[in-house]
């Protein structure tokens, strides 16, 4: 019952937030950077929650993330770019190959589709393969993805390392809010099946979960499968956001970047990931630029104060949170209307136990 | 005649680019072998290396500011250990890594601050940069220089390890930890001294290969030292031979592939074949097989 | 002569050059309660870890209620290293992963509890059900499995009930004290719904008093679930008290076996085992 009235109460919070955003778009001019974080954090949320499903959920420390977006980015653009404008975009390699282009939620699916399918593929051999071999070779295999897409002799397909661009993308907050929305949703309801439940088996301990009539082979590669449609996906998204993309964008440095978003928010939280999502990318492209800035008070230059300082004070800030507060902002706990209600009742009711 | 000719300087290339890798490589496998932790920052005290040397060789002269390199990459990878790996000693294996992620994005964030992003020339090191001619290849001395020096250094540290005190030490705290400690062992020590000789070994490694290039970039560690740590999986995890032999192995292949004209894959290559020794034979050329215990 | 439920044929395990099960035979009937006994590093878990799937034998193979389970012979290297018995016997290769061991009906516990230590106590056991359930991925996440979902977790309910544990259930696993952590364990290996039952020494830790409750304990899931157990054991009185027959294990080898009573006065075994650890009995 009570879990009930907690779903409702969830939901609730989300058309809220949902209105919201609706109010702030017609609000704010279009060019205004809280616009630009809400677009890049929906997208960054729905990454982060797709590696947490496999890092923190099912204990599968994997970094191809960047490859499985970059898959996902490419099929979006290689299928959604309109005829009329192929000539151009694949102007070295006569128009390319596909003629033909399909709507933007197809593209989107494709994208998923086609970044599950190399995982299925991937996950073959690697996935046999336990803890930091595994992040070495997805890794590894996130770079092979890499160079097979600038390969020129796939350039008729990919525009070899060439841009793509002229494709179909959003401007409004409100699309990828619903898609990414609708995406993380889907994957919390994977993470509260049966399904999700052997995941979180596998974390806890491989061979009782083997002894329990789990197929681990099987169960990992589902776990590889759906973190990397929702990857793909992701990169589609990314890709309709940047309006133009290449593949060197999608280097290693991507997935540890994502990778930290998840420490951030805390491993095994699908709601961390989310705010460690908005956090991030907020505070690199919105509340801590003014360290790039050279400034003055009055006569006195403030010190190191020019472009680049952000980053730096950034990535002290990300290391002190992965040394002092290894579990990250809510650890494996959920953000829920009773959860604030409890923090706040330990907090200010009567100190019956105070945990820290 | 023809083929050695056009195949020669790729496999100069190769070789010397080998000995670069298996300098790096021993960082890996060092620290690997005792904290079972893949240090991702190696690859950016590499970069980090290289910075100290453009911006030092600018107020004093090379004689100076080389060893001055030397010193500050080794007390950075000191600082590195003791701030960002020693807290953690008895976290889980996932977080330390994390925290190796972190200090890699950390100095190279650190980097793109003080370069402001722009490419810095790299200086010419007297007599290494000289050209010299090998039959009928034109090439750097420093081509020649590294393949020897590595295995002279990989000499010097195998007999540390093997017949001193200290490498003994080593040894130990590689095969168990905590009797060591028991044992009246001095971990941290230990430790902070692997971490030692892997910088070290990197900063060497650092002035030979940008020799080889124009410039250096905050991100230009990042490739070699990913193909070092492939290297040091490819010889067998903690085995410093087999880190110098798949080193070799890695720079080679990949230089002849270049001259095959193929260069797009010289570096998924390089993945390819960890891949394929991963799965083929997941500890490597010489690692040695652990068993799980149910 | 009752139904025979677990065969194993010369099974042989080798590491390397250590031969820690030494072609072991043996067989345990319908409705027994069969141990295995043996000192320290005998190569028992070792046994239990090749019937269950978690190791390749080296050689030989196992068969469940008249079924070939598992066969095995030496491969590459170990084919010049081999140094156990009836090498060219067993032709076949048949080795099943521990899950399509356990989906076959048989369920163990561990020497080292091995729970799932961040999921509740209910979880624990709702795993169990998993394997059988008639869902897939889409009609799992969708909820369209609702009705099985619902059968999963009334089962589960139930058994948590009949195993006392059922107060518990929103508990974490990892949290429990010792004791209920083997009985948590018991009830998981029951949920998969097994006709043989292998317990990795159950007894380990317990005082007296505890033992008594577990030898009850483990007649009474035999008879309401209408068990086979196969049991490794240190705790010398449980052994003698439940158990039918006896399999001695010494260096990987079989010693002795018979009713406990038989067991208990061969001279070997009193040698090779009583007789050194006589205070631990």
């Amino acid at each position: 019952m009570g879990k009930k009235k907690n779903i409702i109460i969830s939901a609730l919070l989300l058309l809220a937030l949902l209105a919201v955003i609706m109010i702030l778009e017609q609000r704010l001019p279009a060019t205004h950077i809280a616009l630009t974080v809400l677009k890049k954090g929906c997208i960054y949320s729905l990454v982060a929650v797709s590696m947490n499903l496999l890092n923190g959920f099912t204990g599968l420390f994997s970094l191809g993330q960047a490859g499985f977006m970059l898959i996902g980015a490419y099929a979006y653009a290689v299928l959604t770019i309109p005829v009329d404008a192929r000539a151009s975009v694949y102007q070295y390699f006569h128009g390319g190959v596909i003629q033909f282009s399909v709507p933007v939620f197809a593209g989107l699916l494709a994208s998923g589709i086609l970044a599950a399918a190399f995982a299925w593929l991937i996950g073959l051999p690697v996935l046999r393969l336990k803890s930091d071999y595994l992040a070495i070779a997805t890794l590894g295999f996130a770079e092979i993805i890499r160079a097979f897409f600038q390969w020129d002799v796939l350039g008729p397909i990919t525009n070899g390392s060439n841009m793509l661009r002229k494709y179909p993308s959003f401007t409004s907050v409100t699309f990828p809010f619903l898609v990414c929305g609708v995406c993380i949703a889907v994957m919390v309801l994977v993470i509260h099946s049966s399904y999700g439940r052997a995941f979180k088996a596998i974390r806890d301990d491989e061979i009782a979960a083997e002894a329990m009539g789990i197929n681990l082979a099987k169960h990992k590669r589902m776990a590889f499968c759906i973190s990397s449609f929702f990857a793909g996906v992701g990169g589609g998204l990314l890709a309709m956001y940047q309006s133009s993309i290449q593949s060197q964008t999608f280097k290693s440095a991507m997935t540890y970047e994502i990778l930290l978003i998840v420490v951030i928010g805390g491993l095994g939280s699908v709601t961390g990931s989310c705010i460690a999502s908005f956090l991030f990318i907020a505070c690199s492209e919105w509340w801590l630029r003014f360290l790039d800035v050279e400034t003055k008070i009055g006569d006195f230059k403030v010190p190191f104060l020019r472009a680049g300082f952000r980053k730096v004070v950034f990535s002290v800030i990300i290391m002190a949170i992965v040394l002092f507060a290894r579990k990250g902002i809510m650890g494996s706990r959920e953000f829920s209307v009773d959860g604030i209600c409890k923090f706040f009742k330990k907090r200010f009711g009567r100190k019956k136990e105070v945990k820290l | 005649m023809d083929f050695i000719s056009k195949n020669l300087p790729y496999l100069l290339a190769g070789i010397s680019v080998g000995g670069q890798y298996a300098l790096i490589a021993i960082g890996y496998t060092m620290v690997y072998g005792i904290l079972r932790l893949i240090n991702f920052a190696h690859g950016d005290i590499f970069t980090v290396a290289a910075l100290v040397l453009v911006y030092s060789s600018t107020i004093m002269p090379l004689y100076l500011s080389i060893p001055l390199t030397l010193v500050a990459t080794v007390v950075l990878g000191l600082v590195v250990e003791r701030v960002a790996y020693k807290p953690l000693r008895n976290a889980p294996r996932m977080s330390v890594m994390i925290s190796a992620i972190g200090v890699s994005y950390l100095l190279q964030n650190l980097a793109l601050y003080i370069t402001g992003g722009l490419a810095q020339t790299y200086p010419a090191i007297p007599i290494i940069s000289n050209t010299i001619k090998i039959g009928p290849a034109t090439t750097k001395i420093v081509t020649v220089v590294t393949p020897v020096l590595t295995i002279v250094l990989v000499f010097a540290l195998m007999q540390l390890i093997n017949h001193t005190k200290i490498g003994m030490a080593m040894r130990s705290v590689a095969n168990d930890f905590e009797t060591s400690r028991l044992m009246g062992i001095k971990v941290d020590n230990i430790i902070s001294m692997t971490f030692v000789i892997g910088s070290f070994l990197a900063a060497v490694g650092s002035l030979l290969y940008f020799t080889n290039y124009a410039s250096v970039v905050p991100t230009s560690g990042a490739m070699p030292g990913l193909k070092a740590f492939v290297a040091a999986v490819f010889g067998g995890i903690g085995s410093i031979p087999g880190a110098v032999i798949g080193a070799f192995i890695i720079g080679i292949c990949e230089n002849i592939i270049k001259g095959l004209g193929w260069t797009t894959f010289s570096d998924a290559f390089t993945f390819a074949l960890l891949i394929v020794i991963l799965i083929v034979k997941p500890t490597g050329l010489f690692g040695e097989k652990a068993t799980d215990k149910v | 002569m009752s139904n025979n439920v677990l065969r194993v044929n010369d099974i042989t395990m080798q590491f390397g050059g250590v031969v820690a099960v030494d072609n072991l035979s043996l067989e345990v009937n319908e409705g027994e309660i069969v141990a295995l006994i043996g000192p320290n590093g005998a190569g028992k878990t070792t046994a239990f870890n090749c019937i269950t799937g978690v190791y390749e034998p080296t050689n030989g193979s196992v068969s469940f209620y008249g079924k070939q389970l598992l066969e095995s012979h030496p491969r590459g290297k170990m084919k010049k290293m081999y140094k156990g018995e009836n090498a060219g016997t067993y032709k076949k290769r048949l080795v099943p992963t521990p899950d399509l061991i356990t989906k076959a009906g048989i369920a163990r516990t561990f020497q080292n509890i091995r729970l799932f230590s961040t999921m509740t106590v209910f979880d624990n056991v709702l795993i169990a059900k998993h394997m059988r359930a008639k869902q897939n991925l889409l009609t799992a996440t969708f909820r369209l499995n609702y009705a099985e979902e619902a059968r999963m977790r009334k089962e589960t309910m139930e058994l948590l009930e009949m195993q006392n544990l059922a107060h518990l259930k929103d508990e974490i696993a990892g949290s429990l004290p010792y004791g209920l952590q083997r009985r948590l364990e018991i009830a998981r290996a029951l949920a998969t719904q097994p006709k043989l039952l292998l317990l990795d020494e159950p007894a380990a830790g317990m005082n007296p008093q505890e033992t008594q409750e577990l030898a009850d304990f483990i007649r009474q899931i035999r008879d309401e679930y209408q068990l086979t157990i196969f049991i490794i054991e240190h705790h010398m009185d449980l052994v003698m008290q439940i158990s039918d027959r006896v399999y001695v294990l010494d260096f990987g080898k079989l010693l002795a076996k018979g009713t406990p009573e038989e067991v208990q006065n061969n001279p070997h075994v009193i040698e090779a085992y009583l007789g050194v650890s006589e205070e631990d009995a």
